[in-house]
């Protein structure tokens, strides 16, 4: 029993930590309203999601910055994309790094949007890391005999 | 004529359904798959019978071949055909489902241009449970589905 205790407590100070330091946003509380035991891993499948379009959107990126006509219309269209799924699962400080990275494709600068795509990269690989732990987290106490406490 | 005979489906349908109490129907437009997840599982935990389409010209086929929802939930930008114009489009076609945009979009004159296109309400996202449910209070005050 013991055990099974300081696993949630161990999940419960994880997850406010990542919305103290703004890796998550009130999204992602919505997200965990709509797991149930009929849709028992709807957080991780979304989020699974995301980390497959995310990489693939970083990939398209890099290519179309190495270009030597930048297309600043198609990059702008895919961190409009990124900014959108970031968005809609609450990873809020990838959100924040679209914003200034579309400000910079409006101008045309393409060092300014080089440097977003290296900010953008960090911060996706920061939330999805801490995501993963999130969820092996999860994983420990389901494993104990508990169940994932509702988000307050 | 192909339309007016979906009409008159989906007239059979309102009519028989209002009977029956169905379920209300909705369609997520979203070419993200992300986000269709999320709406669809949203509009799932309200009880409303939903479909995805990836676009505009799926949104449209779809009804061209005689499907009708209550709800669809309209993404603004999308590749081959974008939310603007597949709302122009369906208004065109007669249909008079609640169409709610849903977008990122924030600026005012984006929005208007929006809506102007027949839009019955707009959301920006993330959608959420409490945004689903004041756009689902418009369906009762259209009057077009009976709960």
């Amino acid at each position: 029993m013991d055990g099974l205790v300081q696993f949630q407590r161990q999940l419960v100070d994880y997850t406010a930590s990542l919305f103290h330091e703004g890796f998550l946003d009130e999204q992602f509380n919505q997200l965990q309203q709509l797991q149930d035991e009929s849709n028992p891993d709807f957080v991780v499948e979304v989020v699974s999601l995301f980390f497959e379009d995310s990489e693939r959107l970083l990939n398209e990126l890099a290519k179309s910055l190495d270009q030597q006509s930048v297309d600043f219309k198609r990059i702008d269209a895919h961190v409009h994309q990124l900014k959108g799924s970031s968005s809609s699962i609450g990873a809020q400080r990838v959100q924040k790094v679209c914003i200034a990275f579309r400000n910079y494709c409006d101008e045309q600068n393409t060092e300014g949007c080089l440097k977003c795509l290296q900010q953008v990269k960090h911060e996706y690989s920061l939330v999805k890391t801490k995501l993963e732990t999130l969820f092996k987290l999860e994983q420990q106490v389901l494993a104990a005999g508990g169940s994932i406490p509702l988000p307050i | 004529m192909e339309f007016e005979a979906a009409s008159k489906k989906r007239n059979k349908m309102v009519h028989m359904n209002q009977k029956l109490r169905r379920k209300i129907t909705a369609l997520v437009v979203d070419d993200d798959t992300t986000n269709r997840t999320i709406h669809s599982r949203l509009l799932q935990n309200l009880g409303i019978e939903n479909q995805e389409v990836r676009n505009g010209k799926e949104a449209i086929d779809l009804h061209s071949s005689g499907r009708i929802f209550d709800l669809i939930l309209m993404d603004m930008d999308m590749p081959i055909m974008n939310g603007i114009e597949a709302t122009k489009q369906l208004r065109a076609m007669g249909i008079r489902s609640t169409i709610a945009g849903v977008s990122t979009r924030s600026v005012k004159e984006q929005v208007q241009e929006f809506m102007e296109a027949g839009l019955d309400d707009y959301q920006e996202k993330p959608l959420t449970s409490a945004k689903l449910i004041s756009i689902l209070h418009k369906i009762s005050h259209n009057g077009s589905v009976v709960s």
